[in-house]
Protein backbone atom coordinates (compact mmCIF):
# COMPACT_ATOMS: atom_id res chain seq x y z
CA UNK A 1 0.00 0.00 0.00
CA UNK A 2 2.78 2.95 1.05
CA UNK A 3 4.70 1.50 -2.15
CA UNK A 4 2.22 2.31 -4.28
CA UNK A 5 1.37 5.67 -2.97
CA UNK A 6 5.23 6.27 -3.29
CA UNK A 7 5.31 4.79 -6.69
CA UNK A 8 2.14 6.70 -8.26
CA UNK A 9 3.99 10.30 -6.80
CA UNK A 10 7.30 9.22 -8.22
CA UNK A 11 4.82 8.74 -11.84
CA UNK A 12 3.04 11.99 -11.22
CA UNK A 13 6.23 14.04 -10.87
CA UNK A 14 7.88 12.29 -13.70
CA UNK A 15 4.64 13.08 -16.12
CA UNK A 16 5.03 16.76 -14.56
CA UNK A 17 8.92 16.97 -15.96
CA UNK A 18 7.91 15.16 -19.42
CA UNK A 19 5.31 17.56 -20.02
CA UNK A 20 6.84 20.94 -18.89
CA UNK A 21 9.87 19.53 -21.31
CA UNK A 22 7.49 19.46 -24.37
CA UNK A 23 6.20 22.93 -23.50
CA UNK A 24 9.85 24.38 -23.34
CA UNK A 25 10.64 22.21 -27.07
CA UNK A 26 7.42 24.04 -28.44
CA UNK A 27 7.80 27.45 -26.67
CA UNK A 28 12.10 28.08 -26.71
CA UNK A 29 13.40 30.69 -29.60
CA UNK A 30 16.39 28.32 -30.84
CA UNK A 31 17.72 25.20 -31.43
CA UNK A 32 20.26 24.80 -28.37
CA UNK A 33 17.50 26.37 -26.07
CA UNK A 34 15.05 23.84 -27.25
CA UNK A 35 17.55 20.95 -27.16
CA UNK A 36 18.61 21.93 -23.57
CA UNK A 37 14.90 22.03 -22.06
CA UNK A 38 13.98 19.08 -24.05
CA UNK A 39 16.40 16.58 -23.11
CA UNK A 40 16.98 17.63 -19.82
CA UNK A 41 13.08 17.43 -18.69
CA UNK A 42 12.59 14.45 -21.00
CA UNK A 43 14.91 12.48 -19.20
CA UNK A 44 14.46 13.07 -15.85
CA UNK A 45 11.04 12.58 -16.18
CA UNK A 46 11.10 9.13 -18.05
CA UNK A 47 13.29 8.56 -15.29
CA UNK A 48 10.71 8.86 -12.54
CA UNK A 49 8.31 6.82 -14.16
CA UNK A 50 10.31 4.11 -14.80
CA UNK A 51 11.32 4.50 -10.92
CA UNK A 52 8.13 4.62 -9.69
CA UNK A 53 7.17 1.65 -11.67
CA UNK A 54 10.32 -0.01 -10.07
CA UNK A 55 9.02 1.22 -6.40
CA UNK A 56 5.27 -0.41 -7.71
CA UNK A 57 6.55 -3.78 -8.80
CA UNK A 58 9.34 -4.60 -6.81
CA UNK A 59 12.56 -7.28 -7.63
CA UNK A 60 10.73 -9.37 -10.07
CA UNK A 61 11.80 -9.64 -14.01
CA UNK A 62 9.39 -6.32 -14.59
CA UNK A 63 11.51 -4.58 -12.04
CA UNK A 64 14.61 -5.82 -13.76
CA UNK A 65 14.09 -4.82 -16.95
CA UNK A 66 13.07 -1.43 -15.87
CA UNK A 67 16.30 -0.43 -13.62
CA UNK A 68 17.98 -1.73 -17.08
CA UNK A 69 15.52 1.01 -18.91
CA UNK A 70 16.71 3.40 -16.39
CA UNK A 71 20.36 3.03 -16.95
CA UNK A 72 20.02 2.85 -20.32
CA UNK A 73 18.25 6.19 -20.54
CA UNK A 74 20.90 8.08 -18.67
CA UNK A 75 23.80 6.28 -20.65
CA UNK A 76 22.25 7.30 -24.14
CA UNK A 77 20.32 10.81 -24.05
CA UNK A 78 23.51 12.90 -23.18
CA UNK A 79 25.78 11.35 -25.70
CA UNK A 80 22.80 11.94 -28.01
CA UNK A 81 22.26 15.61 -26.98
CA UNK A 82 25.54 16.56 -26.97
CA UNK A 83 26.41 15.05 -30.81
CA UNK A 84 23.16 17.12 -32.19
CA UNK A 85 24.12 20.06 -30.79
CA UNK A 86 27.94 19.46 -32.39
CA UNK A 87 26.23 18.56 -35.68
CA UNK A 88 24.11 21.57 -35.31
CA UNK A 89 26.77 24.23 -34.71
CA UNK A 90 29.26 22.64 -37.58
CA UNK A 91 25.88 22.57 -39.92
CA UNK A 92 25.82 26.34 -39.24
CA UNK A 93 22.68 26.63 -37.35
CA UNK A 94 22.22 30.43 -36.73
CA UNK A 95 22.16 31.21 -32.81
CA UNK A 96 19.16 33.29 -31.40
CA UNK A 97 19.51 36.83 -31.87
CA UNK A 98 19.63 37.63 -27.81
CA UNK A 99 22.75 35.31 -27.80
CA UNK A 100 25.94 36.92 -25.59
CA UNK A 101 29.07 34.51 -26.14
CA UNK A 102 29.52 31.41 -28.34
CA UNK A 103 32.64 29.89 -26.67
CA UNK A 104 32.97 27.23 -28.81
CA UNK A 105 33.25 29.44 -31.98
CA UNK A 106 35.78 31.44 -30.76
CA UNK A 107 37.63 27.95 -29.65
CA UNK A 108 37.63 26.54 -33.06
CA UNK A 109 38.45 30.42 -34.82
CA UNK A 110 41.22 29.91 -31.96
CA UNK A 111 42.35 26.41 -33.40
CA UNK A 112 42.61 27.66 -37.20
CA UNK B 1 0.44 39.10 -30.16
CA UNK B 2 1.85 38.02 -27.13
CA UNK B 3 -0.63 37.58 -24.87
CA UNK B 4 -2.84 36.00 -27.82
CA UNK B 5 -0.30 33.41 -27.73
CA UNK B 6 -0.22 32.76 -24.30
CA UNK B 7 -4.01 32.69 -24.07
CA UNK B 8 -4.61 30.23 -26.80
CA UNK B 9 -2.19 28.25 -25.34
CA UNK B 10 -3.46 28.07 -21.83
CA UNK B 11 -7.26 27.57 -23.50
CA UNK B 12 -5.79 24.18 -25.18
CA UNK B 13 -3.80 22.83 -21.82
CA UNK B 14 -6.98 23.81 -19.65
CA UNK B 15 -9.53 22.04 -22.19
CA UNK B 16 -7.24 19.18 -22.64
CA UNK B 17 -6.96 18.92 -18.70
CA UNK B 18 -11.04 19.36 -18.14
CA UNK B 19 -11.69 16.72 -20.79
CA UNK B 20 -8.86 14.00 -19.64
CA UNK B 21 -9.60 14.51 -15.77
CA UNK B 22 -13.36 14.85 -15.42
CA UNK B 23 -15.05 14.00 -18.43
CA UNK B 24 -13.10 10.95 -19.70
CA UNK B 25 -13.99 7.94 -17.36
CA UNK B 26 -11.21 5.53 -17.38
CA UNK B 27 -8.77 4.40 -15.16
CA UNK B 28 -6.28 6.36 -13.65
CA UNK B 29 -3.42 4.68 -15.75
CA UNK B 30 -4.84 5.70 -18.98
CA UNK B 31 -5.51 9.00 -17.47
CA UNK B 32 -1.84 9.99 -17.27
CA UNK B 33 -1.30 7.89 -20.47
CA UNK B 34 -2.99 10.26 -22.03
CA UNK B 35 -1.13 13.39 -20.47
CA UNK B 36 1.77 11.88 -22.49
CA UNK B 37 0.24 11.54 -25.67
CA UNK B 38 -0.97 14.82 -25.27
CA UNK B 39 2.78 16.00 -24.88
CA UNK B 40 3.82 13.90 -28.34
CA UNK B 41 1.30 15.80 -30.22
CA UNK B 42 3.67 19.17 -29.10
CA UNK B 43 6.19 17.35 -30.41
CA UNK B 44 5.20 16.01 -33.75
CA UNK B 45 3.89 20.17 -34.12
CA UNK B 46 7.60 20.89 -33.82
CA UNK B 47 8.69 17.64 -36.28
CA UNK B 48 6.41 19.48 -38.91
CA UNK B 49 7.00 23.19 -38.10
CA UNK B 50 10.60 23.38 -36.91
CA UNK B 51 12.56 25.63 -39.20
CA UNK B 52 15.55 23.37 -39.57
CA UNK B 53 16.81 19.85 -39.87
CA UNK B 54 18.10 19.91 -36.44
CA UNK B 55 14.77 20.71 -34.75
CA UNK B 56 13.45 17.72 -36.75
CA UNK B 57 16.11 15.62 -35.51
CA UNK B 58 15.77 16.70 -31.41
CA UNK B 59 12.21 16.04 -31.98
CA UNK B 60 12.46 12.66 -32.82
CA UNK B 61 14.82 12.09 -30.45
CA UNK B 62 12.83 13.88 -27.61
CA UNK B 63 9.92 11.44 -28.84
CA UNK B 64 11.64 8.01 -28.41
CA UNK B 65 12.66 9.01 -24.84
CA UNK B 66 8.87 10.08 -24.49
CA UNK B 67 7.55 6.63 -25.88
CA UNK B 68 9.75 4.49 -23.06
CA UNK B 69 7.96 5.88 -20.20
CA UNK B 70 4.38 5.58 -22.17
CA UNK B 71 5.16 1.78 -22.22
CA UNK B 72 6.11 1.33 -18.93
CA UNK B 73 3.19 3.01 -17.62
CA UNK B 74 1.05 0.60 -20.09
CA UNK B 75 2.75 -2.55 -18.89
CA UNK B 76 2.14 -1.09 -15.07
CA UNK B 77 -1.65 -1.16 -16.16
CA UNK B 78 -2.01 -4.26 -18.03
CA UNK B 79 0.68 -6.51 -15.55
CA UNK B 80 2.87 -7.79 -18.71
CA UNK B 81 6.17 -7.21 -18.71
CA UNK B 82 7.33 -7.70 -22.85
CA UNK B 83 6.21 -3.84 -22.67
CA UNK B 84 9.36 -3.22 -21.53
CA UNK B 85 11.23 -5.55 -24.02
CA UNK B 86 9.72 -3.48 -26.52
CA UNK B 87 10.76 -0.08 -24.53
CA UNK B 88 14.61 -1.02 -24.60
CA UNK B 89 14.32 -1.95 -28.33
CA UNK B 90 12.97 1.62 -29.03
CA UNK B 91 15.99 3.45 -27.34
CA UNK B 92 18.61 1.41 -28.52
CA UNK B 93 17.21 2.00 -32.35
CA UNK B 94 15.85 5.65 -31.23
CA UNK B 95 19.70 6.41 -30.00
CA UNK B 96 21.32 5.05 -33.14
CA UNK B 97 19.18 7.09 -35.25
CA UNK B 98 19.73 10.15 -33.52
CA UNK B 99 24.09 9.44 -34.23
CA UNK B 100 23.05 8.66 -37.89
CA UNK B 101 20.60 11.60 -38.37
CA UNK B 102 23.66 13.91 -36.98
CA UNK B 103 26.14 12.70 -38.65
CA UNK B 104 24.34 13.49 -41.92
CA UNK B 105 23.17 16.93 -40.47
CA UNK B 106 26.96 17.21 -40.17
CA UNK B 107 27.89 16.52 -43.89
CA UNK B 108 29.81 13.54 -43.53
CA UNK B 109 28.97 10.20 -44.76
CA UNK B 110 28.37 7.85 -42.51
CA UNK B 111 31.44 5.17 -43.03
CA UNK B 112 34.47 7.36 -41.99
Amino acid sequence: MIREIIGMAMILIGIAFDFLGVLGLVRLPDVYNRLQAATKCVTFGSAGILLGVFIIQGFNNFGFKVLLGIVFIFLTSPVAAHIIARAAHRSGVQLTKETIVDQYQEDRELKE
Amino acid sequence: MRTLRWIIGLILIGAFMFADFYIYDGPIYFKLINVILFSSLFVLYRVIVGPTAADRIVAVDILGILIIGLLAMLGLYYDQSFFMDIGLIWALLSFVASLALAKVLEGRSLDD
